[in-house]
């Protein structure tokens, strides 16, 4: 316990936020992007809001994978799953994700043999042990889970499995936010950088965001101070007018990043042309798929798929939310139509989706409400 | 899947060279290591592990640390920790 103390001293806290006072300009307003579902878990659970003062302005990022991931992939993925011989993988963050015709749950409950894993290993091995069926891993994530996958196909194909194959929806994180500072309905002063994701491609890739767009971000780790910290460094680096990128969570965090994970990327996936983000539409460059050489582990090659792009449902209003121009409770179906329970839109799916942590931590206040009510 | 797990190794498999036993919240369950081939790691070592994989070498009071964030998630951590007694990686 001791150790844990020093992240999360309430002592120390309140030091931090008196410094983080100190070092706003009266008058100005600071709006940072918390960039990973992680942080927005973090901010919203221990109420380190209420530690800033008011013109800084935490907004929440598109760094849910489960958030991101658009209605018709979904579809395409319960279209693989509908095929009778067919064994459906994936994640447990997928099982309620809603697509155009249902999610996972639905199609499970229709008869498709669907399976949750805890590792895409867990996936292959379930082929191995069922050689009469095709078995396919639904991939999700950024690029914490995405080495994950390569190594799993470049495994399958050592071993000679021939009835495995991914449906990769892997995405990156950095043309994300490069949509994001290239979007003019938001105004941000800084990044708090992903934690994981860092872990594997290091600091370097952000350096374009200070260099290009003159804005500092500061890789966070996950414990509220850690959040405090940075957004201390982020307002050091703006009163001093140094637009840079620093490294908060240098305890798991190498600078360079686990470039043994971003070779086996390299070797096992190509960039996709475009991809679709649910709210962010499509963003060219932004998400990988199955190089040629692996294309007999491609479920995108191997089955026909509908690939139909599918509208949001017009009540929700996830995409603003992921770029971080509505926060959850000025959604209009927030709370209401919209729950953890009977989602809509995927921001309130995932445990770490903006929506469901803020309404899971109960911080829907009275004066939020007001706020709302006025917008 | 996001939450990354702090393991201790308990110990090597002699067939697999990539693969290692590791004890997450005593949880005991093999895990890929593949990826910090570079870290010469060795038995009583602490891993951030995601979906079976280990993905950085950390200390022991950072996976003290990290383990006392994710039991305080709750639901979210008892859900992953069910997917890895469930996990059978060979």
């Amino acid at each position: 316990m001791r150790f844990v103390d020093e992240y999360r001293d309430a002592g120390k806290a309140r030091m931090l936020a008196a410094e983080i006072a100190s070092r706003c300009e009266p008058g100005r307003r600071y709006t940072f992007m918390e960039v990973c579902g992680g942080h927005t878990h973090t901010i919203y659970k221990h109420g380190l809001e209420d530690h800033l003062p008011e013109n800084v302005v935490l907004v929440h990022g598109p760094g849910c994978p489960v958030c991101v991931i658009p209605m018709g992939r979904v579809d395409d993925a319960i279209h693989i799953a509908s095929q009778p011989d067919v064994i459906m993988t994936s994640f447990g963050d997928m099982t309620r994700v809603p697509g155009g015709q249902g999610s996972f749950l639905d199609a499970k409950a229709a008869g498709a043999d669907i399976r949750m894993v805890y590792s895409p290993l867990d996936a292959l091995r379930i082929a191995q042990a069922n050689p009469d069926r095709r078995v396919v891993f639904m991939a999700i994530g950024f690029e914490t889970t995405a080495p994950s996958t390569a190594m799993t196909i470049l495994r399958a194909a050592a071993d000679g499995i021939r009835n495995f194959s991914v449906f990769c929806n892997h995405v990156m994180i950095i043309p994300a936010i490069k949509a994001i500072l290239d979007s003019p309905d938001l105004r941000l002063d800084g990044f708090i950088g992903p934690g994981h994701v860092s872990a594997v491609i290091g600091c370097e890739p952000y350096e374009f965001i200070a260099r290009d767009y003159g804005k500092p971000l500061v890789v966070a780790g996950f414990e509220p101070l850690d959040i405090l910290q940075s957004v201390h460094m982020l307002l050091g680096r703006l009163a001093s007018g140094r637009a840079e990128v620093a490294n908060q969570y240098a305890r798991v965090v190498p600078w360079q990043g686990n470039r043994t994970a971003m070779d086996v990327i390299r070797r096992v996936m190509r960039l996709r042309p475009h991809f679709e983000w649910r709210g962010l539409g499509f963003i060219s460059q932004s998400a990988l798929m199955l190089a040629d050489e692996y294309a007999a582990f491609d479920a995108e090659r191997i089955f026909e798929l509908p690939g139909v792009r599918v509208a949001d449902p017009k009540a929700c209003q996830c995409g603003e939310v992921l770029k971080g121009v509505l926060r959850p409770w000025e959604c209009k179906v927030f709370g209401t139509a919209c729950t953890p329970e009977t989602p809509i839109g995927t921001c309130m799916v995932s445990s770490e989706g903006a929506c469901a942590a803020y309404y899971n931590f109960g911080r829907f206040s009275r004066d939020r409400v007001r706020e709302a009510t006025r917008a | 899947m996001c939450l990354g797990i702090p393991g201790e190794l308990v110990g090597t498999d002699e067939e697999h060279a990539d693969l290692a036993l590791v004890d997450v919240s005593g949880v005991r369950r093999r895990i890929n290591v593949g990826l910090l081939a570079d870290e010469d790691l060795k038995a009583g070592d602490w891993v951030l592990v995601h979906v079976g994989f280990a993905l950085s070498k950390i200390s022991e009071s950072e996976a003290q640390a990290v383990l006392d964030y994710l039991e305080g998630l709750g639901q979210a951590y008892d859900d992953e920790l069910d997917a890895l007694r469930q996990s059978d990686i060979s």
